[in-house]
């Protein structure tokens, strides 16, 4: 069983900080709906739970964009030298060779890659006034909803992001690199 | 103990959320300024090759990191210019989530191009 090293990176931005602020914002959503409750009772360490997640959450979201901008874009979009046969190993190219493919690409990838940095901006807001609203929150129904509405929209970017990425990888998968043994064969 | 706690926590008087409006109104400023510079690298060459500060990761690179210095620089502009007051929160949530939803058009390709 093998895995080459460009995969494992698709997989760690992917199934792994990726998937993982997804799951995370229903989580954020409970703890926020916890936090506006009119019986909940306000303690130091209960006003903390939610900042602390908020801020895991923003360092995923952080993560996942740099990961996906800085290692694994520049393979996704590498250009083949002039009459190469193969294409398998420049997925851009290799969606805009077939008709079929091609919006894969010019919606998919053109959506993705820019409604995914979103995310960072929406989520760190999010955990700032967590953390500094804290004690505020349960009485302030604005504040609750700018929390609510940002991170219902990063939920919607991370969505889209995710959705294209994993069709585009079913697609043109980012793969090459070192070979990566994962367990020996018999 | 816990009631008492909850109830001294509760009697603290609220923060100025000046500070909250900043966040608020830049984030969405900042998601804005990524709608605009993504469709500005999309319809112009120059912006394009201007913008494409990592080779590797072409217009990409720019627009995002030119986005998040947008960002972060009005709000800490905001927040020097309103921490400490109160302001009203409604019309700067009402802005912000405009500014978010239609970033969220902008970035999506096909509308993008009829701008």
């Amino acid at each position: 069983m093998e895995v080459t090293t460009r995969s494992l990176w698709t997989l760690v931005h992917g199934m792994g900080f990726g998937a993982l602020y997804l799951l995370a914002c229903s989580g954020a959503i409970v703890l926020l709906s916890l936090r506006s409750a009119t019986n909940a009772h306000s303690t130091p360490a209960g006003d903390r739970v939610l900042g602390i997640y908020l801020t895991v959450m923003a360092a995923l979201a952080w993560l996942t964009v740099l990961s996906g901008t800085y290692i694994i874009y520049p393979w996704y979009r590498a250009a083949p030298s002039a009459g190469a046969a193969h294409l398998t190993a420049f997925p851009r190219s290799l969606l805009l060779s077939n008709p079929a493919t091609k919006q894969w690409h010019l919606i998919g990838m053109e959506w993705k890659e820019h409604v995914g940095w979103l995310v960072p901006i929406a989520i760190t807001m999010a955990a700032f006034i967590a953390i500094k609203y804290a004690r505020d929150l349960k009485h302030s129904p604005a504040l609750r909803s700018a929390l609510y509405g940002f991170v219902g929209a990063s939920l919607f970017a991370a969505g889209i992001a995710g959705f294209f990425g994993a069709m585009l990888d079913k697609n043109a998968p980012v793969d090459g690199g070192q070979t990566v043994r994962l367990v020996q064969g018999e | 103990m816990r009631t008492q706690s909850a109830i001294s926590q509760d009697n603290v008087p609220a923060l100025p959320n000046g500070s909250a409006a900043a966040a608020i109104l830049s984030a969405g400023i900042g998601s804005f300024t990524l709608a605009l510079f993504t469709i500005v690298a999309d319809q112009s060459v120059t912006a394009k090759n201007l913008l494409s500060i990592y080779k590797p990761t072409g217009a990409l690179s720019g627009v995002s990191t030119f986005a998040i210095l947008a960002w972060i620089v009005v709000w800490a502009v905001l927040e020097w210019r309103w921490r400490g007051r109160d302001l009203s929160l409604k019309p700067i949530n009402i802005i912000a989530f405009a500014l978010l939803a239609l970033s969220l058009l902008a970035t999506f390709p096909p509308l993008g191009d009829l701008l």
